[in-house]
């Protein structure tokens, strides 16, 4: 239809970027079709006069919806809730909706912001090659074992039931770096890979994953 | 842990012992964000100091209340949120009087961006226990350079935000989530790490119109029942 591309979401992602990785399960969950958008970070793409003037707080992801500009996972998800109303990523009871946003937080101000690239790079630089892992682990470890205990009394099939739900969003991208990327022995928190299995046999999140993006370089492609 | 009423309105009358009990630590900036909120959505609550200073968060007394040991929780009949997040936009959805986010589907975005350039980027890089470490591995000169420098990373982000936005608040002239993140944020720079306020004019400014607020001060570290001089 006339209008139509110029009407689809565009959002600017970096393949590793576990922030980036949340946003891309919700669209898919979604069936939200979007552009997708590499910005290098390794690079500092997203320091670029371009982009800034995109997002002047330079970090992805960021979402375009027309002429609204988004960024923040966080804030992207309750957007994309409100507008898109289709596969609810919130349940409606209450206590429910309040443990997915702490589950969520878990990971967004616990143990997310200690393995961003700037700080990785600071350990890296100051302590030697493995220290940078050591420093990721630590803080996956604890953020981990508050996640064990606090979803004990709710898990399913998922995080909080036998539905996927926001705190799921969180915990996919989380689990699969800390898999991946750092080495955490996940045999200390069998629930978290329980439901990671469970992630895994869904395309929304497979399609998500880092190593299906089209900026993943080739050898980490899947 | 200490039990004092500490919430605005006086219940000494009332047989019905308040609703909501906030676990909160003088100084933690998270359960402070929380005490503000609750002081200008005008609900009263019960204060119930966990001391962070003396592991009082894995006594266990509190963790049966919160097992994942933190500060801020908020118990509410028989449920218990913690992160102050959390805990916010909980009592958004169950108490909605008195919003603490706007209607316009776009501000509403705006201000959890500012939420989380706070709760995910400033906060949990000058936290107590962060730092300690920093300490341990650098010295305290990093200390002190490492906590200054991920404070203004996060501040200038905030002005470029913020700087078309603000009004007499964060996000317009009515107070809003952001400014319930900011104001304990921007507090805790100046007291804590004599940050340069005059490089964030934005910031400067409204921080000036929560200083102006009876709902902020009340919620200041050093009012609190557990505050020690």
């Amino acid at each position: 239809m006339a209008g139509e591309e110029s009407k689809k979401l565009k959002l600017y992602s970096y393949w590793r970027s576990s922030c980036s990785c949340r946003v891309r399960i919700g669209l898919n969950l979604k069936g939200l079709e979007y552009e997708y958008v590499p910005v290098n970070l390794l690079k500092g793409e997203q320091q670029t006069p371009e982009f800034l003037k995109l997002n002047p707080v330079g970090l992805v992801p960021v979402l375009v919806d027309g002429d609204v500009v988004l960024a923040d996972s966080f804030a992207i998800l309750m957007y994309l809730e409100e507008k898109f109303p289709q596969h609810p990523l919130l349940p409606k009871d209450l206590h429910r909706r309040g443990i997915n946003y702490q589950a969520a937080n878990i990971v967004c101000s616990s143990i997310q912001p200690y393995q961003n690239i700037p700080i990785l790079k600071f350990m890296k630089e100051k302590l030697g090659p493995d220290a940078d892992v050591a420093w990721a682990q630590d803080h996956i470890q604890r953020g981990f074992s508050a996640l064990e205990k606090l979803l004990k009394d709710y898990s399913g099939k998922y995080a909080t039931g036998d539905e996927v739900f926001l705190a799921d969003l969180f915990l996919a991208p989380q689990i699969d770096g800390a898999i991946r990327r750092f080495k955490v022995d996940m045999d200390e928190f069998p629930l978290l890979a329980r439901i990671f299995k469970a992630y895994l046999e869904l395309p929304a999140f497979r399609d998500a994953m880092p190593e299906r993006q089209p900026d993943a370089p080739a050898e980490h492609r899947d | 842990m200490q039990q004092k009423s500490a919430s605005p309105v006086d219940n000494s009358t009332s047989t019905a012992p308040p609703k909501l009990i906030l676990y909160s630590f003088w100084q933690s900036s998270c359960s402070w964000r929380v005490r503000f909120a609750l002081n200008l959505k005008g609900l009263p609550y019960e204060y119930r100091a966990v001391n962070l200073s003396n592991g009082e968060q894995f006594s266990p007394e509190f963790e049966k209340i919160n097992p994942l040991h933190y500060v801020p929780a908020l118990a509410d009949a028989d449920l218990v949120v913690s992160d102050s997040l959390a805990i916010l936009l909980y009592l958004e959805e169950k108490y909605p009087h008195k919003a603490l986010m706007p209607v316009d589907r776009r501000l509403r975005v705006l201000n959890l961006q500012a939420a989380n350039i706070v709760s995910s980027s400033i906060q949990p890089l000058h936290m107590v226990s962060v730092l300690r470490n920093i300490e341990e591995k650098f010295g305290s000169e990093e200390r002190s350079s490492w906590a200054q420098s991920k404070i203004e990373t996060g501040f200038f982000a905030l002005e470029k935000l913020l700087n078309s936005l603000a009004g007499k608040y964060a996000t317009g002239d009515e107070i809003y989530l952001a400014d319930v993140f900011l104001a304990p944020q921007i507090a805790v720079a100046i007291k804590r790490f004599n940050i340069d306020m005059s490089k964030f004019p934005t910031l400067s400014r409204i921080f000036n119109s929560y200083k102006a607020l009876p709902e902020f001060l009340d919620s200041l570290p050093e009012r609190q029942p557990d505050a020690v001089n």
